[in-house]
């Protein structure tokens, strides 16, 4: 109870953020962040708590504020050690959020971190299945994954030589410095795949299906929701932003490994037949194509990055309730022993198609806004290499299809397998009014995708300038 | 009136008596060795739970007074010495000796020998006191020598047993031998600079062969006594053997105290050799880390685990000593500071755990979580900071050390050491994993703790939890690090 009234607050207050930003930009206020505010912290370091935001940061944050009220509420019938289990969720939440509003690399990093152990307990204690090697594999390749984002900080800390000789973990300060090349060469690719880690880059995605089958419902929501968009948010706030030339430089890397994500992403996830796998499978696919947009360096595609973040989380999130909500009254997640749930449970079941048909980018829906940008985006680059990745990418949405609809089918369609489901309830309250507030993000930004691109916008606009006017 | 104005003035007197001020903190740990004398051999039969009462308040006074009339100056000859840091020092050894003694009351509350155990442990301390303060390598070897000493017949402090027996015959001989290595790099020393003092032996360095030979002999013995890899065999089997609370002291205390004493020697007498160990301590150091860390991960026994999680942070420290004298001195203490309250606090779970039912492995350890959340959140917060993961002060400490050695430039080194930090997380998450998520038919029956560990539990999460957060902590050591 106590938890649902901090995520309503939490939400309430976002939304308040969001008008007040909006308002503020209406104004005519073209400060790169909003609502900065400074505290020292190590002052012999030259750390400090620094937050503001900014177009993208905002996204983000409303974004994770749709999610953990929904997960909070999906989870409302967790009895086994529930204040733990409450606590561990909020903590996982403060992690998010604290990195999405950071402008300090070093809290940046501390609040990556954060978001970490709470994930291994959810999983450890609450999950199913192969719950401990999930867990261990997650937090251990989690924390493989921040430890090379530390190398590539204190790359960037030790060559950034501010004005009185002192060097600097301040986003903005090292955004007017220029990293000398060779620096951004060397410690680009450590921050580059330590966060591509947590986005689930190829082939560091591993942990992706393991962890979000073995978690707890409102644990995989948080992380395919959340947590795996830090890992995309780090890429462009800190790689990309930071270190422009370097990001040019590796920019094909990049936008081989993400079709090579896309395209056997989609192709593993037809291989399954585990409901979670196949929305975690889907999540490696949905994600290359964030890593993607930011590999190619365009507006639109960054744009369409940050949209895919956006609509991806909503999307899966809605996804894993929909397979937790179903879960919970079958006891089952195999795709061939579920049938006919439309009879059944028909709330549920609409839910899990429209969710299916977000992933599979209907349009109408965020998936469809999303994806479009990204791939408007990339054709923008004309080289070779982008042109046939974009093409790859695009034909991967057929696979997509393909596996959604026959999971989706089987599932909500077709003959009722199993005599003892028609004495299924269907959802109760917390559970309709969870997926109500993600399907409501998921409808406006599939209807009217240019709220959200113009608040993204302006400030990836700056993030290209910086790239443009990198003399790589 | 006349008489009080004298003893007014002579009290200023006192007051202002440099020998008084500056040897305070071993004055103080002379008193009370004292005292515990006179109530040995007085009429008086003590019993256990009092005594150690008494004894718990007055190491917490003289934790309170250690921040009292610090001061700056040399004695007897610049032997001695003693500034703000070695204060700090100073401070942080008896606060963890206050931990230890406090952790140790379920286990000292049945023994025989409650005034013998703080005998001894006030004088290993005393030695370690002297050893930070020293400023001349005799006076420093005498420290040494009264802090290794009294630790083999602490380490043999569970009577009964076997093991601890062999594990006292195994530091003493280890230990005599690292002495002996280290009284040969001394006698060396001053063959060719003619001096014991540290600034005339600074002054008079130029690298010759055989300085660099004593110099080496020197850094070994130290390599002793922090259990840097390839010296570190006798330290499982002495941590294993050992009572817990012992145990504890060693990896923590004893093993700080010679952190303090490696970092100013390094910077205050060999700062002219500055590459010559630079290269020796990054090989040391990636080698403690790994044999540190590999070893761990084999470890069924939860003492074993700690001891050899305790070989890798010695690594992880060696990594800050390599930035520089100011980052350096810094970061080392920072971490020593933060290690106090989040090893003393795993050992504290693990003392308890092991004198209430006398379990001390990993899969004992099974459930432990469903009869003792409180005792199983402080163990995992402690060994997450030991980890280095935030909220806790770990993640601090090692971020500190980590930047201080990459300021100097070693970004290979850095790599290696983050990625061990993966590798250590490794065992600390087999422990949590053991307490929190795995079941037992019989699990450790919910143990009934007395208060004094207790508050000491409280207090060790409590430091750990909040150091990091506190911004001023690190930067106040930064400040007084030269």
């Amino acid at each position: 109870m106590c938890s649902l009234t901090g995520a309503t607050i939490q939400f309430l207050l976002s939304g308040w953020l969001l008008l007040a930003y909006l308002k503020a930009r209406s104004t005519g206020d073209k400060a790169t962040m909003l609502f900065e505010y400074r505290h020292q912290w190590f002052r012999s370091l030259n750390i400090n708590y620094h937050v503001g935001i900014d177009g993208i940061s905002l996204a983000m944050i409303l974004l994770t504020a749709f999610v953990v009220l929904s997960g909070i509420l999906i989870s409302w019938s967790v009895e086994t050690k529930s204040k733990e289990y409450f606590f561990l969720l909020i903590l996982l939440s403060l992690g998010a959020y604290g990195f999405f509003i950071s402008l300090d690399i070093f809290m940046m990093f501390f609040f990556l971190e954060v978001a970490v152990i709470p994930k291994f307990l959810l999983i450890g204690i609450w999950g199913s299945g192969k719950k401990e090697y999930s867990a261990m594999k997650l937090a251990l390749m989690l924390m493989g994954g921040s430890s090379l984002v530390f190398v590539g900080l204190t790359g960037l800390y030790f060559n950034s030589v501010t004005g009185n000789g002192a060097h600097s973990f301040d986003l903005q300060q090292i955004a007017q410095l220029h990293i000398p090349v060779e620096a951004q060469k060397i410690f680009f690719p450590f921050a580059f795949v330590g966060f591509g880690i947590f986005g689930a880059l190829f082939p560091f995605h591993t942990w992706v299906p393991d962890g979000h089958s073995a978690a707890p419902t409102a644990a995989s929501m948080f992380l395919a929701g959340i947590s795996m968009k830090l890992g995309g948010y780090g890429c462009l706030r800190v790689a990309t932003y930071l270190m422009p030339d370097a990001a040019q430089y590796y920019s094909p890397v990049i936008i081989v490994l993400a079709t090579i994500a896309i395209i056997y992403g989609a192709f593993a996830t037809m291989m399954q037949q585990d409901l979670k796998y196949i929305n975690a499978y889907s999540s490696v696919s949905h994600c290359g194509f964030v890593l993607l947009g930011i590999g190619m360096l365009t507006k639109t595609a960054i744009n369409g990055a940050v949209m895919q973040m956006v609509s991806h989380g909503l999307m899966t999130a809605l996804f894993f309730a929909a397979i937790g909500m179903i879960y919970h009254r079958t006891h089952t997640r195999m795709v061939s022993q579920l049938g006919g749930l439309l009879k059944i449970m028909p709330f549920i079941s609409t839910i899990f198609v429209l969710a299916g048909l977000c992933s599979l980018g209907l349009p109408g829906l965020s998936g469809f806004a999303a994806e479009v940008t990204v791939f408007m985006g990339s054709w923008q680059r004309p080289e070779k290499l982008y042109r046939f990745a974009t093409i790859l990418a695009c034909a991967s949405i057929v696979v997509t299809a393909v596996y959604i609809l026959r999971a989706v089918g089987k599932t909500v369609m077709g003959p009722v397998n199993d005599n003892t489901y028609p004495g299924l309830s269907d959802a109760s309250w917390n559970e309709k009014t969870a997926s109500i507030i993600l399907v409501a993000g998921i409808v406006i930004i599939g209807i009217a995708p240019f709220l959200l691109n113009n608040l993204v916008s302006p400030s990836s606009e700056i993030i290209l300038k910086k790239i443009t006017s990198s003399n790589y | 009136m006349k008489r009080l104005m004298i003893l007014e003035r002579t009290l200023k007197n006192i007051m202002l008596n440099d020998f008084l001020l500056l040897m305070k903190s071993e004055l103080i740990l002379v008193i009370i060795i004292l005292l515990l004398l006179l109530a040995k051999i007085g009429v008086k039969e003590w019993t256990n739970e009092p005594l150690l009462k008494i004894i718990n308040l007055l190491l917490l006074l003289n934790f309170v007074a250690g921040f009292f009339f610090q001061k700056e100056g040399m004695l007897f000859d610049d032997m001695f010495m003693s500034n703000k840091l070695i204060s700090l020092e100073k401070n942080i050894l008896n606060l963890g000796l206050l931990l230890v003694s406090m952790i140790g009351y379920s286990w000292l509350r049945i023994h025989k020998h409650v005034t013998e155990f703080y005998i001894l442990l006030l004088s290993t301390l005393m030695g370690m006191f002297f050893m930070i303060s020293s400023g001349n390598l005799l006076m420093f070897y005498l420290g040494l020598e009264l802090s290794t000493i009294p630790l083999a017949a602490l380490v043999n402090f569970d009577l009964q047993k076997r093991q601890s027996s062999e594990a006292a015959m195994k530091l003493i001989v280890s230990s005599a031998f690292s002495s002996g290595l280290l009284l040969f790099g001394i006698s060396l020393m001053y063959g060719t600079t003619g001096s014991v003092n540290f600034q005339i032996i600074s002054q008079h360095l130029d690298g010759s062969p055989l300085q660099l030979f004593s110099f080496l002999l020197l850094v070994a013995g130290f390599a002793f006594k922090i259990s840097a890899v390839p010296f570190h065999l006798w330290t499982a089997d002495v941590y294993e053997g050992a009572p817990v609370v012992i145990t504890a002291y060693l990896s923590v205390i004893s093993k700080g105290a010679f952190f303090f004493a490696f970092v100013s020697v390094l910077y205050h007498v060999f700062n002219n050799m500055f590459t010559t160990w630079y290269r020796i301590l990054l090989i040391l150091s990636v080698l403690t880390m790994l044999v540190g860390n590999l070893f761990a991960i084999r470890q069924n026994n939860i003492k074993r685990l700690l001891a050899f999680s305790s070989i890798a942070q010695a690594g992880f420290m060696m990594i800050g000593m390599i930035g520089g004298s100011l980052a350096g001195t810094a970061s080392v203490v920072y971490f020593i500071l933060i290690y106090v309250f989040s090893n003393l606090g795993a050992f504290g779970v693990v003392a308890l755990v092991s004198s209430l039912t006398g379990k001390e492995l990993i899969t004992d350890y099974k459930g432990f979580y469903a009869t003792n959340p409180v005792l199983s959140w402080v163990l995992a917060i402690t060994l997450f900071s030991l980890a280095g993961i935030p909220p806790t002060a770990g993640f601090f400490g090692k971020f500190f050390l980590l930047i201080s050695g990459a300021g100097a430039g070693n970004y290979i080194l850095i790599t290696i050491a983050a990625l061990n930090m993966v590798l250590s997380l490794y065992y600390y998450l087999v422990v949590v994993k053991a307490v929190f998520m795995d079941t037992k038919e019989e699990p450790i029956e919910r143990l009934n703790i007395p208060a004094l560990p207790k508050i000491a539990m409280y207090v060790c999460v409590t430091g750990t939890v909040s150091i990091g957060l506190i911004g001023w902590i690190y930067d106040y050591i930064y400040s007084l690090s030269k």
